[in-house]
């Protein structure tokens, strides 16, 4: 191949630079593709869920800058230069308050949209350290528990946002 | 907190556990819930009743391991089930470890639905466990040339009382694996007042892994050098291949080929519905792949589905005089002669599993052989599955059950594994199948649709003299003998030929209805209808009696007694001797339950009331008390779910707990929004923005769990919460609004 056609094509698919749960990652591929399936296929962080592929239910989501965000509704060209972080990089220890409160509360029944709820509720969290009951509804509600946990997920972001004051 | 360790590589006995262990096979006669009725649809593996099907081991270092058969969906199975060994052995619930097996007939049945996981190895775990107790005690007895009446095991050692001697359960396995097995006669039993570990609160084996992300479901499953797969398929059921261009597909940058799987020919059963599967190098690329196929179907004869024309033909089928299920006195004889009557008909859709696991599933075959990793119910219908479609020995597949993320029946038909495992013998590469939402939803086993009519005599004081009730929905049993046209018997035990009222002329009848899609179990079954049916219109006759609902379901139920079904009653499988049909325990639940709901207390305003339902399924006496708020546009809220519960012998209080606060989470989603629908012979769902289930701002603000404490043998408690919700919210909306539901999902009935 030419060097002008390889050029060429380094200019149609630039690396993309992001950071993930504090470690730098570079990809090449399609910058189409959602994070969510780089996280899972390529960096196997698979504590991201697929639940939609269209931000409906949540099971996907991450903290993008410290925010939360379904993974599967952003292609690797928005995530560029981002800061990631996964489920498991919530905390090096597992014991981010959220994590703990929902140990506490035996939260999870099969666990697989739980990794979401955490993170969601993580997110509430650091916007509104005392939620009310409606900002843990208007938080929460896109996030599906086909299981049914939703009134020990609401009992663990109360108990995590009084630890969390508390410290 | 006390910790059981998990050892997630190991996987056969051989390897398991070293040579010089004491290993102990236990036996079980474990029933499944189809077993009774159709011999089609026993495997081989539920005939094989009697086998060793589960293994207790000892390691010198006195690490007992325990083989855990049952899969993990969320109901806690796998984390409480090998508690109940541990306690009879008196094993130190820290020096225990636990490892799933995979699928093998010698298990007994694996099948992990019918909510009968305790309720059919709770014995067989005991006694496993006594068992063992007993052959370690032995030991240390001869060991020690004392009577063994004088040698107990207590927390993983054996001590002789008067020399206060004591060892530990590795320094005896080797010994204790000379000693004859002991006969059941020869056991001994906690009482429960010995109990340590059963009735407690121990966190679930899975917990901390669920929270940490760590936790490794099907979807999560790899092999090395695997390639994934994403399968077009027939919008229509019974649609066969006709032509497919894959040229735009292969441009996709990672696709490296399609491959058909063929048309699904003969029964359903559990085999892939066929299509074209594009293959490449990561999940995403075969989902762009797939996007640019262009397929071309035949015509189906089921093309002509419309679920508003389907529904008609039900409706008119339940309008007619149908095979009698059930007979009590003469009820024409009392309609013929009643002063007054009263008519009902209620329907409700298909449903989808829609567990937030989609089905997914790695495979790969090499060497006429088959490994797969899958999120499963049923590893061994995997084997059956998964050699039937390659033609192969089911002992060649090996078959490893991974975390389920929710399951809910849907998981216990396994053709997407088969789908993988075909797929990997085409491209001689393991090959990952992983079903979109959007497949997940318009290719279910779906719950079936299902009409009902409800006739009542009224008597004295407004309880019913005669009661028919008459239903029609295709069967399960159509996914397994396409001829299929009326109701199996299990259909019929789940809430229709059971029903346990004292009225003197009753009658249930079953109409025949055909299929035009898979039809499957979903959590809790026929239940869900028969008793929205059967829960409602006796709430419509209390209501049309002017009487507190309550009161009068109480009154229509009778005295406290034993109901004598007959043969035709299958019971799950149990005996009525052993798990009767007690309207005793029913009686208290619904005491309960009102009484915890405030409903004395509470009377019904404008807009706002209390609604109650109660039902027997899965053995288990559930009675729902709930509370509903319907405000001016019509939308419902739901303040408080009162949930009583007899499940006779409870293991963990906190599973039981959160399996019925789901139930009622699940049973909302019904009541609320779920629907399938089709049209033109297509699914018109395809996501959760059309097939709704209940959201946290939606699902009720709390569901309070109160279990009876009860030394009955265990019955079920994954799936029999649900049937009573949706009556019970119905029965509470007619209570606050006056507007009878009679169809469901409610969406906007009552805008």
């Amino acid at each position: 191949m030419l060097e002008a056609e390889l050029n060429e094509l380094e200019k149609d698919t630039p690396m993309i630079q992001l950071t993930i749960n504090g470690k730098k990652q570079q990809f090449d591929g399609d910058p189409e593709m959602p994070l969510l399936w780089y996280l899972r296929d390529e960096l196997q962080y698979t504590g991201t869920k697929f639940g939609c592929g269209m931000g409906l239910c949540g099971a996907c989501t991450v903290h993008v800058n410290g925010k939360a965000v379904r993974s599967c509704q952003t292609p690797m060209s928005k995530a560029a230069n981002q800061n990631i972080t996964t489920i498991e990089g919530l905390s090096a220890t597992a014991n981010h308050p959220v994590q703990q409160a929902w140990r506490d509360n035996n939260v999870p029944q099969c666990g697989y949209c739980q990794s979401g709820q955490i993170m969601q509720a993580a997110s509430l969290l650091k916007e509104k350290p005392k939620p009310t009951d409606a900002d843990i509804d208007a938080a929460m509600k896109g996030n599906i528990c086909r299981c049914g946990t939703y009134q020990r997920i609401r009992a663990a972001i109360k108990q995590a946002a009084n630890t969390k004051g508390g410290k | 907190m006390q910790k059981i360790e998990f050892v997630p590589r190991r996987t056969f006995l051989a390897h398991l556990v070293s040579s010089s262990a004491f290993v102990l096979g236990a036996r079980a006669g474990a029933f499944d819930f189809n077993g009774a009725t159709t011999a089609e649809m026993v495997s081989e593996a539920d005939k094989a009743a009697w086998n060793p099907n589960v293994y207790l081991g000892i390691e010198p270092d006195g690490k007992v391991i325990l083989i855990m058969h049952r899969s993990e969906m969320g109901t806690g199975s796998r984390s409480v089930l090998p508690v109940v060994m541990a306690e009879e052995l008196d094993a130190d619930w820290k020096r225990v470890s636990l490892e799933q097996a995979i699928g093998d007939p010698k298990y007994g049945s694996q099948n992990t639905d019918g909510s009968c996981s305790i309720r059919d190895f709770y014995d067989t775990f005991r006694e496993a466990g006594a068992t063992a107790r007993l052959m370690l005690e032995r030991a240390a007895a001869q060991k020690w040339g004392v009577p063994a009446a004088e040698c107990k095991a207590q927390n993983h050692f054996v001590v002789h009382a008067k020399t206060k001697k004591k060892l530990g359960f590795g320094e005896l396995a080797a010994l204790a694996k000379q000693q004859p097995v002991p006969k059941k006669e020869e056991l001994t039993f906690k009482s429960s007042a010995e109990y340590r570990y059963v009735g407690k609160e121990l966190p679930t084996l899975d917990r901390d892994n669920l929270t940490n992300g760590k936790g490794i479901f099907g979807i999560d499953a790899t092999m090395p050098g695997m390639v994934h797969a994403s399968i077009e398929r027939s919008p229509i059921f019974g649609g066969k291949l006709k032509s497919f261009d894959d040229k735009d597909a292969k441009t996709v940058k990672g696709v490296l080929q399609t491959v058909t799987i063929p048309d699904l020919t003969g029964p359903t059963m559990f085999q892939p519905l066929g299509g074209v599967a594009v293959i490449a190098n990561s999940t995403w690329a075969a989902a762009k792949g797939r996007e640019k196929l262009k397929v071309e179907w035949s015509e189906s004869p089921n093309a002509a589905y419309d679920s508003a024309k389907f529904k008609q033909s039900l409706l008119e089928t339940v309008r007619k005089p149908q095979k009698v299920v059930r007979n009590v006195g003469d009820v024409d004889a009392e309609f013929a002669k009643a002063s007054k009557t009263h008519e009902a008909e209620y329907y409700t859709p298909h449903l989808a599993h829609a567990p937030m696991e989609p089905v997914a599933a790695v495979a790969e075959f090499k060497d006429g052989k088959v490994v797969c990793h899958a999120n499963t119910q049923n590893p061994q219908a995997v084997q059956d599955t998964v050699a039937q479609a390659l033609g192969i020995d089911k002992k060649n597949v090996e078959c490893h059950v991974t975390l389920l993320g929710g399951g809910f029946g849907r998981k216990s038909k396994p053709d997407y594994v088969a789908e993988a495992a075909l797929l990997s013998k085409a491209v001689g590469k393991p090959v990952k199948v992983t079903w979109s939402r959007e497949d997940d939803i318009r290719f279910d086993y779906y719950h079936t649709v299902a009409a009902m009519y409800m006739k009542a005599a009224i008597g004295a004081n407004g309880k019913p003299t005669a009661w028919l009730q008459r239903v029609a929905y295709p069967s399960i049993g159509t996914t397994f003998n396409p001829a299929s046209t009326h109701a199996e018997a299990f259909e019929m035990m789940m809430g229709w030929n059971d029903v346990p009222f004292d009225i003197p002329n009753h009658r249930a009848e079953n109409g025949p209805a055909k299929n035009h899609v898979r039809i499957g179990w979903l959590r809790s079954v026929a239940n869900i209808y028969q008793a929205f049916a059967v829960s409602s219109f006796v709430d419509e006759l209390a209501n049309l009696a002017k009487r507190d609902s309550v009161e009068y379901l109480l009154d229509v139920l009778g005295a406290s007694r034993k109901i004598p079904f007959g043969k035709d009653y299958i019971n799950h499988g149990k005996s009525l001797d052993q798990y009767p049909v007690d309207t005793g325990r029913m009686r208290n639940v619904i005491q309960l339950a009102a009484e915890k709901s405030g409903w004395a207390k509470k009377k019904a305003t404008k807009g706002r009331a209390l609604g109650i339902a109660a039902h027997r399924s899965f053995l288990t006496y559930v009675a729902v008390a709930v509370e509903v708020e319907v405000d001016n546009a019509g939308r419902v809220r739901i303040p408080q779910m009162d949930i009583a519960v007899d499940a006779g012998t409870i293991i963990n209080p906190d599973r039981v707990k959160s399996q019925f606060e789901g139930a009622g989470v699940f049973g909302t989603s019904i009541a609320l929004m779920s629907g399938i629908t089709a049209k033109n012979g297509e699914i018109e769902q395809s996501n959760f923005h059309d097939y709704q289930v209940a959201r946290m701002n939606e699902a009720p603000y709390v569901v309070n769990v109160h279990v009876i404490k009860s030394d009955a043998p265990p019955a079920g408690v994954g799936e029999p919460g649900v049937p009573p919700v949706a009556p019970a919210i119905c029965n509470a909306i007619a209570a606050a609004t006056g507007k009878r539901i009679r169809e469901l999902p409610i969406r906007r009935q009552l805008a």
